[in-house]
Parts: C-alpha cells; structure tokens; sequence
C-alpha cells in the first residue's frame, strides 16, 4: 500500500483537561481502506483522541485533517457534511433508548436525506441484516436486546450512511468469544464489501490478531509506534513488551497462528 | 483497495440500449435515491414483460448500499455486469443482506375506538395493579418494621438522622415561606368576602381553622411529596437500575430493611414537624394581613384564636401527618423498586411516584375531613 491517501491526518495533537495532559503532540495517520487498531492502557487517551478526531471534544492545540481538510478551521455546514462520512460505535452502543432499532438507523437518513418512507424503512432493513441482526429485530427496542444485539444494532447505525470511515470504540468489550469473533469478523466483510477505512479502539488482543493491518499504541501522552503488528510486537519500550509479550499476548498471538496454519 | 477520491458529483443515469440491456451510469448513491427509484420504475413498466433483464453497471462512477439495492431492484446479481472487485463484493454483500431482510409493516395503532377501548382498559387495569402493589407494599414495610424494632442492632441510625436532615431541616424554609403566603392570601379572600357581612373579624377564625385542621398539614405534604417523594423513588430508582439492590440482597441485607425503613421512620418525623411550623407560618401569614391591612390588633387576634377550640383543631391536623408521611415515602420507595434497567425508566417512575403521592394526600385528606365531621370533633 504505497502511496496511500491518508484520510484522518493529526498533527501535534493537544488535548488537556485542566492541569492534566492528556495528548502531547500526537502525531497519526490513517490511510483508506485499513482497519487501524489503537491500544493504549487504561487513561492513556484512547477514546478522547476519537473524539477529538471525531469534533466531539476541541483540542487545545494541533491540527486534526479528516478526508484532507481541517476539521478545526471550517465552516459548521462543511463540518456537518464530513460528519455525516463518519459513522461512529461508541462503547454501550448508544442507541437511543425510545425508538425502535429500525428508528435508531432511520435517524441519520431522516435529517441528511428526504426520503420517501417506505424507502427508508428497507435501507434500514438491509442495514440491519448488513450489521448481522435476523430478521424482526428492526421493531425491536434497544432495551430488549442482548450485549451482543445492542453493538450490531449500533454498527448498523453508523453504516447508515454508508461513511467512509467507521470508528469504533472497544466494540468487542463485554461480548462472549464467539460472539467477540463473529463482530470481528464482520467488520472485515463490512471493510472488504463497503469500502470502509475503520479506526478501532480495543482492548482485544484477538481483535488485534485477527482484523488489524496496523497498530497504534498510545502512551507516554503521543502515538509512541503505528505499524504491522509484527513490527510493534518488537518496538523496544516497556509498555508495549509488557502488552505484547505477556500471557495474554502470547496467547492470542498463538491463537492467530494456529489460525493462518489452518487456513 | 477501494476507489480512489471521489469524482466530481453526477446524476445517475439509467437507459435501455439497443439490445435491452440496462445500462447504469452516474452516481449510484443515497443521495440520488428517490430520483433512482424513479427511474427504475419507470423503466420496469416500459419494460416489455418477458424481457431479459440484465444491467450493464460499468458506467458507475459512485455506489453505495443504497446503490447497490436500487441496481438489484433491476436485476438479479448475476445479471448486473462490469463491476469492478470492490463494487461486486458490496453489491454481493447487499443481495446477501436484502435476502435476509423481510419487508413486513410496522405494528401501528389503529386510533380508532377499539383502541380506545383497549387503552382505558389497560389504564383500569394499571391502576388497580397499582393500588394492589401498594397494599402489598405497606404490608411488607409494617412487617418488617415489627420485626427490626425489639432489635436496636438493627436500628440504622446514621442513616435515619441523614434522612431526616434531608427531608425534614433541609425543607423548613421552602414549607415556612409557602404556608405564610398561602395563609396571608386566605386572610385577603376571607376578609373580602366577611367584609359584606359585617363580620371582618371572622377572619382570625377562618384561618385558625383552615390553617390548623386542612392546609398546614396538606400543603407541607404536597410540598414533600414533591420534594422528598419524588427524591426517594429517584435514589432507590437509580441504584436499582445499577444492580445496586440485587447486591444488597445478594450480601444478605434486606433492602426494605437497610433502604426503605430509615426513609419511612424519617418522613414520620419530620412531617409532623414541618406540619407544626407550617401551621405557625400560615397563622403569622394571615394575622400580618389582618394586623397591617384590617385594623385587627395583635392583641385581638391572639383573644379570639384563644377562643377557638384550637387545641383540638390542631391535633385533627395532626393527626393525619404521620399518615400522609408513611404513604407518601411507601410509595416513594415502591416506584423505586419498580425501576427496570434504564435511566429512562428512573425518569418514569420519579414522576408517577409524585402524581400517585400528591392524589393519595388528597384522597385521604378527604376522606379524614368526612371522618372528622361524622364524629363531631
């Protein structure tokens, strides 16, 4: 993948609440088309840095670029425009509560488009079908579905409008291994069939095996190294070793290999 | 990977060539997709019926799911040609997913007078299960009550004298304030109207009456249902929907025990003591308006509220205090009990906690009144 186009450029990112720093000139690129995994401890920024990139939260300094152009330097309809090419999971789904799941993917269609009804309801279907739900989830509410049910009707959401890139926020936390696997799995066929580029925050090291082309890891208050997994695995910091190398590290790093040895 | 930066905007196209192949060009996206599913129908009618159907996509420059449905629309997958990898895969992707999908309708509502029906008989209902649940409710709290009292152990004081502060101190000002208006404006309305009589003085009676029996009592429980009810059924709501209950439970404590008794036992006392100042405030409220306004001296007032049978006035009024405060914070810690999962629901049940609360006062208060006059005191 040389000469790729990045399509979120950060630049010398600064992010502070308070007294406390939390970025300090984070540097990243993502490039279309690859699922970037973003590990970090507990506290090291992970998810602000999503918001930063995604406009939730303003940065305190430094340039945030998304499909080339200057989130933090544009006008608000612009702005909005390039929301609407991102879909986001956020952790516990988010779904809101009062409408039906069906409702939930029809929100974002209902304010960007005008569409007939019936138009959207099937959109909304395939998304949900899309996302791996069975069919009759649609008039579902969120709070009659399972963990699992809840994040693929979140996914469905953000792929509403088909974005261009999808960020995820540890969309595997909280679900079974099988159930962890088969989301995994999704989002490679939904990368591959859509075209998305995905920026995924996780804890699973699986996830990491799994899906990921690249990894970024997030300490020391900057992206320390975003590479190959391979290489990562052997950048020389504490941190990362202790990640990589320790039980559980190796142990997916097994996993994956017994994987590819079967394939 | 996928295509390379978007091309410039352009309609999608759709026309049949010579040898009754579709061909598809422009963009195919969500953006475009009323005016193709315009198009397409259009086309499907002008189409003669057993012709073959097949789509030449090649002229395509954007596709998204949206795309990709309004081309399967036209044919089936296999007939759509000169797709690129990327684009074969989404629209394969799609036909996956649309084959998966069923297009039944909504559940809606008629509207009509079934449904009207239906809805007062599930509100009928509804409220006798309520009514129900409440019984069972304050059975459960007296019996637990019975059986923590003869052990002090048990007794939770620190949480008890917490709940007080809460809802008995921490309501003195808001309680005072509202009872010395409301007395201040009975006084102006009694005075208006004795004035025609003749009989202005009447005026200390009618509030010593009114303020001593009735409304000190049922506005400070008004008050507190709003503000304490509504806070208990929030409290015990919110840890309920955070399992917070289940592991009070799974610790072995009795969350009637440990959550409901202390905010019980701590209405009953401070809604008596509220109710006595909120009878002393109304009492000052009307007697200002009648010292500053109806040239009624202090001296006379206090002469004819001695008059009136004042003690057993007061303690018809309150009696009934300690009987709104066990309803009002029963059914304050019930609808925290009903809270399920969401926060939405916390929401739900903080508000018909305060409406149940507020009408039970009311009814009771009646009731009381009717009671008091059958027996003459």
């Amino acid at each position: 993948m040389n000469g790729r186009e990045a399509v979120i450029e950060v630049r010398g990112l600064r992010n502070q609440f308070g007294a406390q720093v939390v970025h300090e000139n984070l540097d990243l690129e993502v490039y279309r088309g690859e699922i970037l995994g973003v590990v970090g401890g507990s506290g090291s920024g992970k998810s602000v840095l999503l918001r930063s990139i995604v406009g939730l939260l303003r940065p305190a300094g430094g340039s945030v670029r998304l499909l080339g152009e200057d989130m933090l330097h544009i006008g608000e309809a612009r702005r909005a425009e390039l929301e609407s090419r991102c879909g986001v999971l956020f952790q516990n789904g988010a779904l809101f509560s009062s409408l039906s799941v069906a409702d939930n993917v029809m929100v974002p269609m209902r304010e960007h488009y005008s569409l007939p009804p019936a138009m959207m309801q099937r959109l909304a279907a395939l998304k949900i079908a899309l996302a791996g739900l069975p069919a009759g989830t649609g008039a579902k509410f969120p709070s009659e579905l399972s963990g699992g049910m809840v994040k693929r009707a979140a996914l469905a959401r953000a792929i509403a409008l088909d974005p261009d890139i999808l960020f995820l926020d540890e969309p595997t936390a909280g679900l079974d291994p099988i159930g962890a696997a088969a989301f995994d799995q999704l989002i490679l066929t939904l990368r591959e069939s859509l075209g998305l580029t995905v920026f995924l925050i996780t804890h699973d090291l699986d996830t990491l095996y799994t899906i990921c082309d690249r990894v970024a890891v997030l300490s020391q208050k900057r992206v320390l190294v975003a590479d190959t997994l391979e290489r990562v695995e052997r950048y020389d910091d504490a941190w990362v070793q202790d990640y990589f190398q320790g039980p559980r590290g190796r142990a997916a790093m097994g996993a994956a290999e017994r994987r590819e040895a079967k394939a | 990977m996928p295509s390379a930066p978007a091309p410039a905007a352009s309609a999608p196209h759709l026309s049949r060539d010579d040898a009754g192949v579709l061909v598809a060009s422009g963009d195919w996206t969500l953006a475009h997709a009323r005016a193709l599913a315009g198009r397409a129908a259009a086309l499907g009618r002008s189409g003669t019926g057993g012709q073959e159907r097949r789509v030449d996509a090649s002229g395509i420059l954007r596709l998204d799911t949206a795309g990709a449905q309004a081309l399967l629309d036209l044919a089936p997958a296999d007939d759509i040609k000169g797709l690129d990898a990327n684009r074969r895969a989404l629209l394969d992707a799609v036909a996956a997913a649309a084959a998966r999908t069923e297009t039944g309708g909504r559940r809606g509502r008629d509207g009509g007078v079934l449904d009207l029906f239906a809805r007062t008989g599930n509100a009928v209902e509804q409220i006798g299960n309520d009514a129900w649940k409440l019984l069972g409710f304050i059975g459960l709290v007296l019996a637990t009550l019975a059986r923590s009292l003869p052990d002090p152990r048990r007794w939770r004081f620190t949480s008890l004298v917490f709940h007080i502060e809460q809802t008995g101190l921490d309501a003195v000002p808001i309680v005072v304030l509202l009872n010395f208006l409301v007395g201040a404006v009975v006084a102006f309305l009694g005075a208006t109207v004795l004035k025609d009589f003749g009989a202005s003085i009447y005026t200390i009676e009618l509030i010593g009456y009114s303020f001593l029996r009735e409304f000190g009592v049922l506005l400070t429980a008004i008050m507190v249902a709003g503000r304490s009810g509504s806070a208990f059924t929030a409290q015990i709501g919110s840890m309920k929907s955070r399992e917070e209950i289940d592991a009070i439970r799974t610790l072995g404590l009795d969350p009637v025990e440990v959550l409901v008794l202390p905010r019980v036992l701590a209405l009953l006392v401070s809604l008596p003591i509220l109710t006595v100042l909120a009878m002393l405030a109304g009492i000052v409220g009307g007697a200002a308006v009648c010292v500053l306004s109806l040239d009624i001296s202090p001296t006379m007032f206090v002469t004819r509220l001695q008059g009136l049978n004042a003690t057993q006035h007061f303690w018809v009024g309150m009696s009934k205090a300690p009987l709104f405060a066990f309803l009002i914070a029963a059914i304050g810690c019930l609808e925290g009990m009903k809270v399920s999962g969401s926060a939405q629901s916390v929401g739900t049940h903080t508000t018909s906690s305060v409406v149940q609360a507020i009408f039970v006062t009311i009814l009771v208060d009646a009731l009381a009144a009717i009671f008091y006059m059958e027996i003459g005191v």
